[in-house]
């Protein structure tokens, strides 16, 4: 198993090296796109087999590199696994999808030889068991997003996003190394001495916090998201999609690696903390999403509530493993991987579709979108898909792990801790704030961009994207679908993680009848996908055939939105400002310290009025800019260095030679 | 080894590191020069009774070559090119002889005390010779940083080179291969560094690296 794993990265590295000769042949991306797939798929394939039949055996390798006295150390155990199956999935997902998108893109040196070893760089990070092939995959794995994201290198913007994504990437692997060094301290930099060692409480403590702020800036936790929504859409469609759906996910894998596994028994406050950053992220990341008009950077700030989500449910794990209820931590867990699952499909989908709207239409402001469900009829459908799914609405798969996260919030009341008992309510309250606003969030992503009349010529003449891509999205859809109505399936495959986790597992669910998941009890609550679906399919046909037998059946086209004008302009229909117009105003003012700014012309002037509205990110003003201030004084100072004579060059060689020998000396 | 071996090997060495301290005060490029080819001829003979202690005949060879290439080749040349780029009245203001030479002591010193410390498993010999490599190195250096003129530069590196040797030397066994490719690595940075000199003169009418740094536009 393992050596399948660690052949397939071997040879997506290879195929890294192959896309710089690829790149310059027209069917290069093609075959380039093709390997990818195959080798992804292989890997998806290995790693489930894994985690359905074998979740028990600890399969390891040591290869010769990395530190001469270390090797590099790789495991595959069951939560690898679980994230190997997540990453690949959505590997393969992508790679079929740029089997069509990517032949348009303009520079393909630029893309093909980074996003096999991006590939790479994932797998490695989630495979590896020492702290130095850790960093390094992790390390490589930023850089070459890094260089994705900077692909589209010609517009100023996305050069600016690069350059915040690789100062975050950096401060994030630097508080990784600091934790990683803390917990080394006493072990070494194996994984399995780490599990073996025990650092004290204090010690442990501060690893959790250097691992909460290292995976968080990764997965984008308020405040360090800021670089989130400006590098994920820079990046081309298939790569954003990877971006969000995936990389994110590999940085819940780091925490839930060291907070999980390698550090000894949480204690409560430690939860406090996750569970504080957790919950208003989702509600800040979807508050932001609401107010922005770019699909991408839209979807990139949902991916920062989801991420919310997740951490939501891992702080409830911890604080329910902390209070020694297992089998709630069970629970939460497991909702928090479910959803790590499913927010990879929906988002790659969602993604996928920006990206199939951005290549036909070359815009993502959705001001200039509209009408695509009659252009893009299939597209439409499984973006549909995949607004319903992370609108957390069943019967798709983002409704089961937000109503299981519920669940465990619920049982809140059995913690014995009065702290926790007070604030794990409230933050349910901002999830289930956030859920809501999701759902207006993905009313007004579909609603705008694809329904309503053409806001301009591009969008009024757009057409179907190719096939590859629709069946990347078609195959997405389903398993949305599939999730959503078994999900039993899902969770029991999830048992193995859960047991190595937190020691206890959820209540087997595969066998219930019509396929019911029940997280607790019979008597509490259960879930049936099925049912739902079948009540929906049934209802929604009633709905039709009552409408078509009462009213008139006689096909009439109008203009949609015309608001009873006879002529009328595209422009006055619902825009996505005016949307979400009520909610800006009752949050915006606090949270973005967002201002309308009305100019009315005098009177009896033809000059048009105008209302414009301001609106600045507070975090980016009272954390950021000041950082980024004292970073760019310094980098000045130091950048003198680079404008020394060959004297003095040969002179600070010499010195540093001398200090060196006194040191020894000394 | 008998203690008349031991100082024998010890005076060689010892003698190479006097030759760097005269090369330090050389401001003359002809006398730097001539410095330098006995800095070589010292090393040469330096090897050649390692060969003999060591009872290492392909040490020999390697004496050899010190003595041809680097102790005359590489001199002749440098002379020849000395005088076709017509800088051999140039005087080169070294920063002040008494300072460089105090650096000089102190750098022996320094690594005095690092080497005997650090190998204090290994025998005596190889001990002292490491010590005197090291010094030879650091000596070579400070030529390289205190000179402005390309040519004593580059001698600079190539004494800085000969300590490398004696150290190589003065541990047992060191197969002919790696001291051939030393040898040969040096030959061709000297006849990329001649060539440069001369597209360095083409361009600038000087070989001071100064002007180098006035082409950049840069203030010192």
């Amino acid at each position: 198993m393992i050596a399948v794993a660690l052949w397939s990265v071997a040879v997506l590295l290879a195929l890294a090296l192959a896309g710089v000769v690829l790149s310059t042949r027209p069917r290069g991306s093609v075959i380039l796109y093709g390997g990818c797939l195959l080798t992804t798929s292989t890997l998806c394939v290995t790693a489930l087999a894994h985690l359905l039949y074998f979740p028990q055996m600890t399969p390891s390798a040591t290869l010769p590199i990395g530190l001469p006295w270390l090797g590099a150390h790789f495991r595959l155990d069951a939560l690898s696994a679980f994230f190997l199956v997540v990453v690949n999935l959505g590997g393969a997902a992508a790679s079929l999808f740029a089997v069509g998108y990517g032949s348009h893109e303009e520079s393909p040196g630029r893309v093909l030889p980074f996003y096999p070893a991006y590939l790479a760089g994932m797998n490695t990070v989630v495979l590896a068991n020492d702290a130095f092939s850790f960093l390094v995959a992790w390390e490589f794995m930023s850089l070459t997003s890094w260089a994705l994201v900077v692909s589209h290198h010609r517009e100023a913007e996305n050069v600016r996003a690069g350059y915040v994504y690789l100062l975050m990437a950096s401060f994030g692997t630097l508080t990784l190394l600091l934790a990683f060094g803390l917990l080394a301290s006493g072990a070494g930099y194996d994984f399995d001495a780490i599990r073996a060692s025990h650092p004290s409480a204090a010690l442990a403590g501060t690893v959790m916090i250097l691992a909460l702020l290292g995976a968080g800036s990764k997965a984008g936790l308020v405040p360090l998201h800021a670089w989130l929504p400006l590098a994920h859409p820079a990046a081309p469609s298939h790569v954003s999609g990877l971006m969000s759906g995936v990389m994110t996910k590999v940085a819940v894998y780091g925490f839930v690696r060291i907070v999980f596994d390698l550090l000894p028994e949480p204690v409560w406050w430690w939860s406090v903390v996750v569970l504080l950053v957790g919950g208003p992220t989702a509600t800040l990341g979807v508050l932001y999403a609401l107010m922005q008009r770019d699909i991408k950077r839209l979807l990139a700030y949902s991916t920062i509530e989801n991420i919310g989500i997740i951490f939501t449910g891992l702080g409830l794990a911890l604080a329910f493993k902390a209070q020694g209820l297992d089998w709630v931590a069970a629970l939460a867990l497991t909702a928090a991987l479910l959803h790590v699952f499913n927010h990879a499909l929906f988002k790659s989908l969602l993604f996928f579709g920006a990206g199939a709207v951005l290549e036909v239409t070359g815009e993502r402001d959705m001001e200039k979108l509209g009408g695509l469900i009659h252009r893009m009829p299939k597209t439409a459908f499984v973006m549909l898909v995949g607004c319903v799914a992370i609108s957390a609405l069943p019967p798709f798969n983002g409704f089961v792990s937000e109503w299981l996260t519920f669940q465990a919030i619920l049982l809140s009341p059995q913690l014995p801790n009065w702290g926790l008992k007070l604030i794990v309510p409230a933050v349910g309250g901002l999830l289930a704030l956030a859920a809501a606003f999701a759902a207006a969030c993905f009313v007004k992503l579909y609603g705008i961009s694809f329904l309503g009349r053409p806001r301009s010529d591009v969008a009024a003449s757009a057409h179907e994207t190719d096939r590859f891509s629709l069946v990347a999205m078609f195959a997405l859809a389903a398993l949305c679908l599939v999730a959503g109505i078994l999900p039993g399936l899902f969770i029991d495959a999830l048992a193995p993680v859960s047991k190595a986790m937190v020691g206890n597992v959820m209540p087997h669910q595969t066998g219930l009848d019509w396929m019911t998941i029940v997280p607790i009890a019979e008597s509490r609550s259960s879930y049936n996908g099925l049912l739902v679906l079948l009540f929906v399919a049934l209802s929604g046909m009633a709905a039709a055939s009552a409408i078509h037998r009462l009213a008139s059946d006689r096909l009439r086209r109008a203009p949609a939105w015309d608001c009873g004008y006879p002529d009328p302009n595209p422009a006055i229909q619902y825009s996505a400002s005016s949307f979400s117009q009520p909610i800006r105003r009752v949050f915006g003012s606090v949270i973005f310290a967002a201002r309308e700014i009305g100019e009315m012309p005098p009177p009896l002037s033809p000059a048009p009025a105008r209302l414009a509205v301001d609106m600045r990110d507070l975090i980016w003003d009272v954390l950021y800019a000041p950082i980024a201030k004292v970073v760019g004084v310094v980098t000045e100072r130091i950048n003198m260095l680079q404008f020394l004579t060959i004297r003095s060059y040969l002179t600070l060689v010499f010195a540093a030679l001398i200090v060196l020998l006194l040191v020894v000396a000394l | 080894m008998s203690s008349l071996q031991f100082d024998i090997a010890h005076l060689l060495a010892g003698s190479l590191v006097l030759a760097s301290f005269m090369m330090l005060y050389q401001d003359r490029l002809y006398a730097l020069l001539n410095v330098y080819a006995l800095h070589a001829g010292v090393l040469a003979l330096s090897v050649a009774w390692q060969a003999y202690v060591q009872h290492a005949p392909h040490l020999y060879v390697t004496a050899l070559i010190a003595l041809v290439f680097k102790a005359i080749i590489i001199p002749v040349a440098l002379h020849r090119i000395i005088r076709r780029l017509g800088i051999h009245r140039e005087i080169e203001n070294v920063i002040g002889v008494g300072l460089t030479m105090m650096a000089g002591i102190g750098l022996v010193a320094l690594a005095m005390v690092v080497m005997l410390r650090v190998t204090s498993g290994a025998d005596a010999l190889a001990r002292e010779d490491l010590a005197f490599a090291l010094s030879v190195v650091l000596l070579g250096l400070l030529i390289m940083v205190t000179r402005r003129n390309a040519v004593s530069q580059v001698v600079g590196f190539m004494s800085l080179e000969n300590g490398l040797v004696l150290a190589a030397t003065g541990a047992k066994g060191m197969p002919l291969v790696v001291e051939i490719s030393v040898a040969f690595s040096v030959l061709i940075a000297f006849i990329v560094i001649g060539i440069f000199l001369f597209r360095i003169r083409e361009r600038f009418d000087s070989v001071d690296v100064q002007a180098l740094d006035r082409f950049r536009g840069e203030r010192r």
